[in-house]
């Protein structure tokens, strides 16, 4: 089972190593040709998302669900130009916690070979972590959808993303105690899916269930609005995933980055089958929701693995995550964590599996590191999440008030709804003048007019 | 003048609109509505747990015919509509006091034909 892993690593690292010397211009621009096209394939990763959150979610949140969503790309790229990058990759530091610095800049070496071993270039190195900050962040969103104040959220999700993610990241990626310990975590099963998803979780615990979503202690599920937009969004996922593991390799290393893309979809379509056998037989009918996630869960599994686990290896991480990720859905459901999207099971749970499936699967990789790293990403964010979480829930407050919750919060936060149903246009009201104190009773006179 | 109004399964449109061209109907209306009678909605699943949905979608069918023709209105939608499994819907009728052609001003079973 573990017979392609030698050959695999040596095609990973020792290049790398290898071409420090020789590395030609030509590959060097094909590095990074490689590592930009795998930035934007993580940064349309975000589109995945945006699209799967509004499918499985009601339509009466979907403006809000799409605010939340642009809102954390764009803030995710700033703050990590602010801060973030200096603050993940800081150098050399303590290993616990590093900062060189605001901004990001370079000197001509930065543009050169020498930079990443002929990887890529300051600048490509800076826009691809970006992606994957911003993606650790996005997670959270689809856990508190439709409940969660729109201003709360944003400030969590920007100090999340701003100081939480690259702080912890340091500590592996950055060259910190936990890389120095032997903990592997290839593109972040960890690092960044399951950070992601403890915050996810204290964000979901802390706000309680969607009001319907249990009736008289019974659960009664809230079905999604639209499953062709949760399947694009999956799909969406799956081709951002080429980027985000095969980006991983930090170069354009043939034999290092085919096999990556190889193990990552099997665990895909591993993770997708063993969902679909799941629920199929926990239910008595195929859950396409559960299909869906299923096919994210094989992602996220092999995503700390992928380039040292073997063929078979990956299936069976992807099989597992796929009987994971539907337990789990079914798990948080009972405890009364509601998740509309899943992004606990995904994210959480598989990231754990995956983290841990190294120490299975892989030669020379100690399961009790992988399990001291899931520990300490996990207690981590969970103190910081609590704290972020928390205070804002006694400055600004986190759940909107329950008939803004049931009218939806398109119209409440945001004043306008994802689809014309009839209730817009039609009569001008002169936007351009209109205050914002006058838009509210204005709206909902139209809209009453309109009925 | 009667108004006949049918609810009906939404696949049953088409047939129900060609048995009602058959026996002389010139125009009807169709409205996407919800609803249950004695079946009470069914069962749906979604991630691992059963839910009731209570309203199920059917077309509302609006027809405003002749009193001489009600009859054989009724017939013709309560066959083409059947399907002889629970869910297939009702027929009401009711008096209708006056119609106006909107384009000339005609009223009555004038209005209609």
């Amino acid at each position: 089972m573990k017979r392609f892993t030698p050959i695999l690593l040596a095609g990973l690292f020792a290049p790398a190593a290898v071409w420090a010397d020789e590395v030609t211009p030509g590959q060097f621009t094909a590095n990074n040709v490689w590592m930009m096209l795998c930035a934007g394939l993580v940064f349309i990763m975000h589109l995945g998302f945006a699209t799967l959150e509004s499918g499985m979610t009601r339509a009466k949140n979907t403006t809000n669900i799409l605010f939340k969503n642009t809102f954390i790309v764009s803030i995710g790229i700033l703050t990590y130009a602010l801060c973030g990058f200096n603050l993940m990759y800081p150098g050399e530091f303590n290993g616990f916690l590093g900062f060189a610095g605001l901004g990001i800049s370079t000197d001509e070496a930065g543009l050169t070979p020498a930079y990443a071993d002929g990887g890529y270039t300051y600048w490509t190195d800076f826009l691809f972590q970006a992606m994957f900050a911003a993606t650790a962040a996005t997670i959270v969103s689809g856990a508190v959808a439709e409940r969660i104040k729109l201003p709360s959220f944003m400030v969590f999700s920007t100090l999340f993303v701003a100081l939480v993610y690259p702080w912890v990241g340091s500590w592996q990626w950055g060259g910190g105690w936990l890389s120095e310990a032997g903990f592997h975590d290839f593109a972040g099963s960890t690092l960044v899916h399951s950070v992601g998803g403890w915050g996810a979780l204290v964000g979901a615990w802390m706000l309680g269930p969607r009001i319907g979503k249990y009736v008289n202690g019974r659960l009664s599920p809230i079905p999604g609005s639209n499953m062709p937009l949760a399947a694009v969004g999956v799909f969406l996922l799956w081709l951002g995933w080429f980027g985000f593991n095969g980006g991983s390799v930090l170069s354009g290393d043939p034999a290092g980055t085919s096999f990556v893309l190889v193990t990552t979809s099997l665990a895909a379509s591993a993770g997708a089958v063993a969902a679909m056998a799941c629920s199929w037989f926990v239910s008595g009918k195929p859950d396409l929701s559960m299909a869906l996630n299923g096919i994210l869960a094989g992602l996220v599994g092999i995503t700390a693995g992928a380039d040292v686990v073997g063929i078979v290896d990956s299936v069976v991480i992807g099989v597992v995550a796929g009987f994971l990720v539907v337990g789990s859905v079914i798990f948080f459901d009972r405890i009364k964590i509601d998740d509309p999207v899943g992004a606990i099971s995904v994210h959480l749970s598989c990231g754990i599996w995956g983290t841990l499936a190294v120490g299975l699967f892989a030669p020379d990789k100690s399961f009790v590191t992988q399990l001291l790293g899931v520990v300490a990403y996990g207690a981590t964010t969970v103190v910081c999440a609590f704290a972020l979480f928390g205070v804002i829930k006694a400055t600004m407050g986190l759940r909107v008030d329950e008939e803004e919750e049931i009218e939806g919060l398109d119209y409440g936060e945001h004043g306008m709804h994802a689809y014309d149903l009839g209730l817009g246009g039609g009569t001008s009201l002169g936007a351009s003048t209109v205050s914002s104190s006058h838009a509210r009773s204005m709206a909902s006179q139209l809209a009453t007019s309109e009925r | 003048m009667k108004k006949v109004e049918a609810i009906i399964k939404p696949f049953k449109l088409d047939d129900a609109k060609e048995a009602l061209g058959r026996v002389g109907a010139l125009g009807m209306s169709v409205t996407e509505v919800k609803g249950f009678g004695r079946q009470k909605g069914h069962r749906e699943l979604y991630r691992g747990a059963e839910y009731v949905v209570d309203f199920l979608p059917k077309l509302k069918l609006e027809v405003v015919v002749p009193d001489d023709d009600v009859e054989k209105v009724t017939s013709a939608l309560a066959e083409s509509a059947r399907t002889g499994k629970i869910g297939d819907g009702k027929i009401f009728v009711m008096p209708v006091e006056d119609a106006v052609r909107v384009r000339t001003g005609e009223r009555g079973d004038a209005a209609l034909s």
